[in-house]
């Protein structure tokens, strides 16, 4: 549903996008219409078979996006063929085929032509996905038809419905009502249906394919998202579900019918154009759904009469496989817009999404790794922004890390004079900067200020008014930039010193007892080899020093002259200070013996230790104080194990209580207990002295409280509940080398200066900020984020756009202090409908779910969960009314960017700390917040919505990722091995029935029952499933800031309880919504919205 | 007289005891008016080579509040074996370790040669001495090496068994671990905050046994004192460790930029020390040896700031009022030395710097605890290393010559009582019948707790007669007192000794004559100057001075032979003929005159002023002067202006320094160095002769005395120019060019005026 209308928008859009290239001249943007057609040519040309479809589409688009919602639907079945053929892959599921059939229909008047190679693509996967899904589709299919039954007796001719949803499209409303027949029952699952049956109904045909067209280009936008991606990855979902997304209720409906599917599909697909196939996410499965389709027609009317009835009976649920795929989305971005390279040149271009593979071509705006936005298209004025709802966000990595292919930012030196600035703004020279008077001045493209330019720096334009240097110049021709930062840019005029890294171990009994401090010591000894440096340096400029502490300090001279290391106990905790300033900061290659020797001999002075109680908040101001005294930034690494109730300044007690859950005060356990760490944290960050936090835990440590240093100096926290050296040594020796070696800038200041009309107003993540426009990170790495919003602060001009320059002052791994600049340029529009197409939603879930996490500090959770929900639904209302095209109330329709939103949304709902679990501690969910908080898109997608890739269904030969599968239990078969991973949390499922010779060659052991459940590591096997297996997790880790330790659970074992716990589409034992669920409850708020 | 001259030797050999009058005026109103009171200087550890020590305990007296030890003045019964205590006439039944006495086997402390005794005792656990170096690290490189290299080689001459610890200061303190192998490892505090005992031994982990690595290794059988085992260590066991972590030791770190004087915790560092061994040695004999280069300069008990255009006060400042940090300065070590007293420590102070460290506030902590208190240019200087060295020097018996933990019972007849004490003591408060209400320097108690003493440490002891005017004392009654003084003896055993002694009684109505005949000038001179010096301490100079000079013309007023209003018929008896001239040496000398002298100085001065022995405090009071010529054998002479002669060298010993001058045409030979041709050989040994006795003083004297080598009309030459009585000056025009003496150019009072206005004072009526 939400394809189809997103389509429409697309179409205009995505004859603009198309245009990218040519457009960059021509920014009307609009034009596009005309223009598109041949860009699109161009572009689709190189694309595979499918996307020629869109084009075709596109001429038709612009009728179409006259009737944007209607093209939403066309481009849903477009898109969705292109789609279909992966999803058919990946999905297997049956039941997605038998929606094809009903788009089928629909698809082939449209483009009979194109659909053609779809469809043989499709054909082709069938193989693979069919026969097993097949299976469980039947009996999903059952299940389904059960609810049929409750609804329209046709049901059964699941199919039926989806004709209805034809008819609907004819009629989109019927279709609601069709929908209705199976959602009908469950109220907000016809909505959802309903919304379906707008999109499919789009009657597909005519206005539908016109508008899938458009959508396509929509989609297009991006040239590789080209409406289609979106569409595709509805359709994905479950080929059956994209398209019900598309034809939200139809699909549904017909999945049930599924069951015909399995049997008919091959023929139906063969038989079907290929279109029906893509439009239906390709369940081309279809094959079944031809057949049902004409039952799905004569279901129609059924549908139509029975909405009444059926929605009483509610019985009936949604099909799941109806409903927008997060996989199929993912899966349709990835093959659209992965294979091009992403070029920046052009204002306002939706970029693919995260977890798609693509390249980056810097042509004067920030790479999406840097920045990415939760709209391209922002309205003009404050009344849009406040009717759509929809937050105007950008997720903002300054230091993120680039894939080998694409160069790092260039550095500029302006020498003595420093970077050239606006005179009123101080905005730093940038490719929007407007050169005048033959280039003597420029006017600022952020406040139209006009300012000299300095005599070193002039250049005389060419005859576009381009200065005749731009492209020698990173700053007049990129996105992305540095400067060389002159003294003025420094603290206390004094150009930094180096920065130092302090490790501070924790040496109680606890410490000492599961081995940390021995492990620790060990590592320390090689891996101080490995300290980041700049460029080319051999050496590092980093100096160390070590701290050991209990409830006192233990600091330690190191310095190269003297033969054995120093200690020097300080135990005057109250009033903490550094006793040594030689030989405590020390070059690590000068001092190597006496560092090596000290940490030989830390765990022997300690082995025998009794003391059990640990200092806190000392040992932070020991670390920031002797920064202070060296002068210099530098970072403190923490290595703690206890809630440190010894007595000194931030002594903490025991607060954690179950009781609170659910109550006003449930916020005080996310809050710190005392304000100590607060005003520890601002002098930490005025040092520039950054903490990590490695933490070790048996029992409660207060989380929340001792997170409060490392969130606001930009550190990170790690915490490994019950430490044992054999079992988490791995996870945590790699996190540790992670953690030292990674690229760190310190004592960093970013501004985010925008051009006239909006304004920097919220900001997320963790720093510390002294003001209201000054984001102080004592420390920033290249995976912290900030989510900064931006509000209107005036009226926007479509003509100029709006602009965003984040720029980031921070001192280098090797004391050098820099400027890096980052600008973006967007769109802005008068027409809501642009706004909706160029959204991104996982952007938009990393807001919401920041705001939602920092909410909790403030509010009762439920107030908090309430909140996100009514926003995401007067997001989708406004769509629905202002955008989508009329049709029936009951219908629900999302936009084709947001149709995940639901399902994303539910996830955040649903994720620990909003609604935790009975084993959910209060630490992992103070933890988990914290994390969140500094999360960049990727890692919030991944987070909340896990991925799921069964083993054992691809040839092992197969280099390829195996395709995903949507987070459900429905969607896990006995007979095979699943590996899922959220960035945190990696398990391997084994299904109680799967093969014995699977068995072996994983575990080494010959049966089901012999593996050992809990398992945290595969025996390496020369055999090229485990190989393939353990390459796999492998690349996982690589894929992730933080080291993930494996755990093996066996179907129907005690601890399968965790992994469920990651199927995000199921209902939670916790009382969070099944997806489905979800999505019902979500309509019938629109609806109330709406009414 | 020469009878009584011998006596008071004699006495003053056998029992270390010099009194004011060695015949007792026998009434109250009689002997306030003798002027000087009754007073004696005892110096309770005198070296006796002759003295055996007994190996048992004394016998006490049984009345509770006697307790008197038996002694030869006690009448024994042999047949009844019972004795009276002479004190109390309580009747004592002997001890039946004592049955076989008897007229012919008496036990020691009968025998009358035995009026001074030494029990050994078997008492409680015998602890190890105790030495805690405190050391000073904001010093030159050159002083810290040869600070280092002082406190090396003390090491060697320690007892092996002697506990030593370590603590160093400079902007931090650190408290250094002495057991650990590998990792050298120290405790460190902020030297600014002041913190209670319990802090300290909190944070030193004394309070739980349980508490560090080491404790839980070395299982805890072994009791209490391990607890500081990790500062405190045996000698022998950490020889080497601290041999190399002093010499790894660093000068302070902390960057001291121009214009600043380096941060120094000295105040920090004595508490922590303080609460250190409070915390687990409290009532054993140790050191706490304080080595500084300067004035504290941060924290509590610090004495000046860190701006050095701020200079450290002066006595003007302080006379002013100007001295910013001395009354916070002072209250903060006097709590420090009372608490290390209490328990039984010392402190002493090595302070070795150019400007002034802080001696005035810090004085104290030496002053209570009977702690030595020396103070150089360096600590590369042979006055401080050979000082230091002496510190722990040793008697005939190879014992250190120093004791702890003294405490000194005085016991008097009934006809005296106890009006106090001046010395390196502290009282311990027992007030009994024969405290006096008459109070002089640490009064109101009848016991003195020193916590440090040695061979030489004398007491001034105030006594007042309160026997009434008509209850006269029997015929051939003699007064008796005595001092019992329990200390550990540097070989760790508890020592008590004895010393009873007695003297006549005498009417001074009809019997004046024996009384003025038995005064004891010198010891009267001394003890009269403590406690000038005492009321110094508290009291304004022009006071003093004035109250001085009033005894002074009363004594002659009354033991005079004047006709009155004729200062010319004023004549003084051969036993009070030299006081007048002791007083006016007094009144010039530096410890009643501040002029031209530090406050550390006069803190310094009078600090070795009070636990010196008579013939040492003569010294300082009146400096001996030798003279060496051709003319005749090397013989003392005046220590006037007259004496400084051109043919002459003179050798001048003011305890303090020692001065060798030559004459000006001694000079001059020398310099044209006739010492070199054998034919005047005879000159290289007069040139060496007051080389060799300054030596000879050199080697005994503690502390080491500075040593100045001048001739006429060198700078130091003002050494001796100060000291001399200033008969010929510019002013007296008459010596003017004759070439008897040096005039002095000084407005000084020379002797002649003092001593003409003094009988002008003594015979006129009107005072």
């Amino acid at each position: 549903m939400n394809v189809n209308q997103p389509a429409p928008p697309g179409v205009p859009y995505g004859q603009p996008q198309p245009g990218y290239t040519g457009y960059q001249s021509s920014y009307g943007g609009q034009p596009g219409p005309i223009i598109p057609p041949s860009p699109y040519g161009a572009y689709n040309g190189p694309m595979p078979g499918y996307q020629q479809l869109p084009p075709p589409g596109v001429p038709r688009a612009p009728p179409s996006s006259g009737t944007p919602p209607a093209s939403t639907t066309v481009r849903g079945p477009s898109s969705q063929s292109a789609y279909g053929q992966f999803g058919q892959g990946d999905v297997q599921n049956g039941p997605s085929s038998t929606v094809q059939m009903q788009r089928a229909p629909v698809s082939q008047p449209f483009v009979p032509a194109p659909v053609a190679p779809l469809v043989n693509q499709p054909a082709a996967f069938q193989p693979y996905g069919p026969p097993p899904t097949s299976a469980q589709v039947t009996t999903q299919m059952a299940g389904m038809q059960i609810s049929g039954p409750a609804g329209p007796p046709p049901s059964g001719l699941g199919y039926g419905l989806p004709p209805t949803s034809m008819a609907s499209a004819s009629g989109s409303f019927q279709g609601s009502n069709l929908y209705g027949s199976y959602p009908q029952n469950l109220a907000p699952p016809t909505s959802l249906a309903q919304a379906h049956p707008g999109a499919q109904t789009p009657q597909c045909c005519a206005p539908m394919q016109a508008s899938s067209f458009p959508p396509s280009a929509a989609g297009g936008p991006r040239p590789p998202s080209i409406a289609g991606p979106s569409m595709p990855g509805q359709s994905f979902g479950g080929p059956p579900v994209s398209q019900s997304n598309h034809a939200s209720s139809p699909p549904p409906q017909t999945q049930p019918p599924m069951p015909g599917p399995p049997g008919p599909p091959p023929p139906m697909h063969s038989s079907q154009p290929g279109y029906q196939l893509q439009q239906n996410g390709s369940f081309g499965p279809a094959r079944g759904p031809q057949p049902n389709y004409g039952g799905a027609y004569s279901g129609a009317p059924n549908f139509a009469s029975p909405p009444g009835p059926p929605q009483p009976p509610p019985p009936k649920r949604l099909d799941p496989d109806s409903i927008p795929s997060p996989i199929q989305v993912i899966e349709d971005d990835r093959n659209n817009r992965g294979s091009e390279p992403f070029v920046t040149g052009a204002r306002g271009q939706v970029p693919p999404l995260v977890t798609t593979n693509f390249l980056v071509k810097d042509q004067g705006n920030a790479s999406p790794r840097y920045i990415r936005c939760t709209s391209y298209n922002i309205p003009c004025t404050s009344d849009m922004a406040k009717q759509a709802q929809v937050p105007l966000a950008a997720v903002i990595k300054p230091l993120a890390k680039l894939p080998p292919e694409e160069a790092p930012p260039y550095v500029v030196d302006h020498g003595e004079s420093g970077p050239v600035r606006c005179n009123r703004c101080k905005a730093y020279m940038c490719p929007f900067m407007q050169f005048i008077e033959g280039g003597r001045r420029f006017q600022c493209c952020f406040c139209s200020c006009v300012t000299e330019v300095p005599p070193q720096y002039f250049q005389h334009l060419d005859h576009t008014g381009k200065r005749v240097d731009f492209y020698d110049r990173p700053e007049l021709s990129l996105g992305s930039y540095e400067f060389l930062a002159t003294v003025d840019y420094c603290k206390n005029n004094k150009f930094p010193r180096p920065p130092a890294f302090i490790f501070m171990i924790d040496v109680s009994y606890n410490a000492v007892r599961s081995g940390l401090v021995r492990l620790l010591c060990e590592e320390l000894k090689s891996l101080l080899d490995f300290l980041p440096r700049e460029g080319g340096a051999e050496e590092s400029a980093i100096r160390v020093g070590f701290v050991t502490y209990n409830k006192v300090l233990h600091f330690y001279n190191v310095k190269s002259s003297l033969a054995q290391p120093q200690m020097m106990v300080v135990s005057d905790v109250a009033d903490m200070f550094v006793p040594l300033l030689d030989g405590f900061l020390v070059n690590v290659s000068e001092s190597r013996t006496v560092i090596t020797s000290l940490l030989d001999q830390i765990p022997e002075m300690f082995a025998d230790t009794r003391e059990t109680e640990t200092v806190f908040a000392p040992v932070i101001q020991a670390g920031m104080e002797a920064l202070k005294a060296a002068e210099c930034p530098g970072k403190l690494f923490l290595f703690h194990t206890s809630l440190p109730i010894a007595e000194a300044p931030g002594k903490l007690k025991n607060r954690d209580d179950r009781k609170l859950l659910n109550t006003d005060k449930e916020k005080t356990l996310f809050q710190p207990q005392t304000g100590f760490y607060q005003s520890l944290a601002k002098e930490c960050v005025a040092q520039g002295c950054c903490v990590d936090l490695f933490l070790f835990p048996n029992q409660y440590v207060d989380v929340a409280t001792l997170g409060v240093v490392p969130y606001h100096t930009g550190g990170s926290i790690y915490k490994y509940a019950c430490f044992q050296v054999e079992s988490d040594q791995e996870r945590f020796l790699s996190d540790l080398r992670r953690d030292v070696q990674k690229d760190v800038g310190f004592d960093a200041v970013m501004r985010v200066r925008t051009s006239t009309g909006i304004r920097a107003t919220d900001f997320f993540g963790a720093f510390y900020m002294s003001n209201t426009t000054d984001v102080e990170l004592a420390g920033l790495d290249g995976d912290k984020t900030v989510t900064v919003e931006f509000k209107h602060d005036d009226r926007l001009s479509e003509d100029s756009g709006a602009l965003i320059q984040c720029a980031l002052l921070y001192t280098s791994c090797a004391g050098q202090r820099r400027l890096r600049i980052h600008n973006l340029s967007l769109n802005c529009c008068t027409q809501l409908a642009d706004l909706y197409r160029n959204c991104e939603t996982d952007t938009l879930i990393n807001y919401l779910a920041k705001l939602a996490y920092r909410g909790v500090l403030s509010s009762p959770v439920k107030t908090v969960r309430d909140a996100l929900i009514s926003q995401c639904a007067q997001i989708l209302a406004c769509y629905r009314k202002n955008c989508a095209s009329p049709s029936s109330a009951g219908q629900l329709i999302l936009p084709e960017c947001m149709k995940l939103l639901p399902v994303y949304l539910n996830c955040v709902l649903k994720s620990d700390v909003l609604q935790p679990g009975v084993e959910v501690t209060t630490d992992d969910r103070a933890y988990v917040r914290q994390l969140v908080t500094s999360m960049d898109v990727a890692e919030t997608n991944v987070f909340f919505y896990p991925r799921l890739l069964p083993l054992t269904k691809v040839p092992v030969e197969s280099s390829a990722e195996p395709p995903a599968v949507r987070a459900s239990e429905e969607r896990l078969s006995k007979g095979d091995v699943y590996l899922l991973e959220n960035g945190l949390n990696l398990f391997l499922w084994v299904g109680a029935s799967v093969q014995q010779g699977v068995v072996q060659s994983l575990f080494s052991v010959p049966s089901f029952s012999q593996i050992n459940s809990g398992l945290s590591a595969l025996p390496v096997l020369e055999n090229p499933l485990s190989k393939r297996v353990r390459d796999l997790i492998d690349s996982f880790r690589a894929q992730r800031s933080r080291y993930m330790k494996l755990i093996v659970v066996k179907q129907e074992d005690k601890l399968e309880m965790l992994f469920k716990h990651f199927l995000v589409e199921d209902k939670s034992l916790s009382g969070g919504a099944s997806y489905v669920d979800f999505l019902c409850h979500m309509h019938k708020e629109i609806r109330q919205l709406l009414s | 007289m020469a009878t009584y001259l011998e006596f008071i030797q004699q006495n003053e050999e056998q029992d270390g005891v010099r009194f004011s009058w060695n015949v007792w005026p026998s009434s109250r109103l009689e002997a306030t008016r003798m002027v000087v009171p009754l007073a004696c200087l005892l110096t309770p550890l005198k070296e006796r080579p002759d003295l055996p020590p007994v190996q048992y305990e004394p016998v006490l007296c049984s009345r509770p509040t006697c307790k008197a030890v038996l002694n030869p003045l006690c009448q024994v019964d042999y047949r009844a074996k019972l004795w009276a205590c002479n004190f109390c006439f309580q009747r004592n039944q002997f001890p039946p370790a004592y049955a076989g006495i008897s007229e012919v086997n008496q036990p020691a402390e009968l025998m009358p040669q035995f009026s001074t005794i030494e029990y050994i005792v078997q008492r409680g656990p015998q602890t190890p001495l105790i030495f805690l170096y405190v050391v000073d690290t904001c010093l030159e490189e050159e002083d810290l090496q040869a600070l280092k290299e002082s406190l090396q080689m003390s090491l060697s001459l320690l007892p092996p068994d002697a506990l030593v610890g370590l603590i160093t200061f400079g902007r931090m303190v650190q408290v250094h671990e002495l057991s650990c192998e590998g990792i050298s490892k120290s405790y460190v505090f902020r030297g600014t905050k002041d913190l209670t005992a319990k802090q300290i031994q909190d944070m030193l982990g004394l309070t739980k046994p349980a508490m560090s690595a080491q404790q839980a290794r070395s299982v805890q059988p072994q009791g209490q004192p391990f607890i500081s085992s990790r500062f405190l260590q045996p000698v022998h066991k950490i020889d080497m460790n601290l041999t190399d972590l002093l010499g790894e030791l660093q000068r302070d770190p902390w960057p001291v930029t121009q214009g600043k004087r380096p941060l120094r915790s000295t105040g920090v560092a004595l508490s922590i020390a303080v609460g250190l061994l409070e915390g687990t040695f409290p009532n054993t004999g140790a050191r706490i040896m304080l080595f500084t280069g300067g004035p504290p300069t941060q924290g509590p008990g610090m004495v000046v700031g860190d701006e050095l255009k701020v200079p450290i006060r002066s006595w003007h400042d302080i006379e002013k009022d100007n001295a910013r940090f001395m009354k916070k300065a002072t209250k903060h070590y006097e709590m420090l030395a009372n608490r290390t007293a209490t328990n039984g420590h010392c402190i002493d102070i090595y302070a070795c710097a150019l400007d002034q460290t802080g001696l005035l506030e810090m004085k104290c902590c030496a002053n209570l605890t009977g702690g030595h208190m020396v103070m150089g240019d360096s600590f590369n200087t042979s006055l401080f290393k050979q000082t230091f060295q002496r510190v722990f020097s040793r008697d005939f018996n190879g014992d250190f010559r120093m004791a702890f933990g003294a405490t000194l019972d005085v016991k008097t007849s009934r006809e005296l009582k106890i009006s106090g004490a001046i010395g390196p003591c502290i009282s311990l408060n027992v007030k009994g019948p024969c405290v006096s209400e008459n109070e002089y320097g640490i009064s109101g108690t009848s016991q003195w707790k020193i916590c440090s003493l040695d061979p030489t440490s004398t007491l001034a002891i105030y006594f007042e007669v309160v026997n009434q005017h008509n209850a006269p004392i029997p015929q051939g009654g003699r007064g008796a007192i005595q001092f019992v003084t329990q200390y550990q003896h540097s070989s760790t055993q508890r020592r008590i000794r004895v010393t009873t002694v007695a003297r006549n009684w005498a009417d001074a109505q009809n019997q004046l004559q024996h009384i003025e005949a038995a005064f004891d000038q010198e010891a009267a001179a001394v003890l009269m100057a403590r406690l000038g010096v005492f009321r110094a301490e508290s009291e304004e100079g022009p006071d003093v001075l004035r109250w001085l000079d009033r005894q002074l013309i009363r004594l002659c007023q009354k033991f005079g032979q004047y006709n009155k209003e004729d200062p010319n018929s004023f004549r003084l008896s051969d036993s009070f003929s030299l006081y007048p001239q002791f007083m006016f040496h007094l009144r010039r000398s530096p410890f009643l005159q501040v002029f031209n002298n530090s406050p550390d100085e006069s803190s310094y001065y009078r600090h070795h002023f009070a636990r010196q022995d008579l013939t040492q405090s003569l010294i300082m009071i009146q400096p001996i002067l030798y003279s060496y010529s051709f003319h005749g054998p090397p013989e003392p002479v005046l220590l006037d202006s007259s004496s400084i002669l051109a043919d002459r060298i003179l050798l001048m010993d003011t305890f303090f320094q020692i001065v060798i001058y030559l004459g000006e045409t001694i000079a001059q030979w020398r310099k044209a160095g006739y010492q070199d041709m054998p034919e005047y050989e005879n000159f290289k040994h007069l040139l060496q002769a007051p080389l060799d006795d300054a030596q000879d003083i050199l080697q005994t004297r503690f502390p080491m005395p500075r040593y100045i080598n001048t001739e006429h009309g060198g700078s130091q030459a003002r050494f001796l120019l100060s000291k001399v009585n200033p008969s010929q000056t510019h002013n007296n025009l008459y010596a003017w060019g004759q070439e008897s003496g040096a005039p002095i150019l000084t407005d000084d009072v020379s002797l002649q005026v003092f001593m003409d206005h003094l009988k002008k004072l003594a015979v006129s009526s009107a005072s």
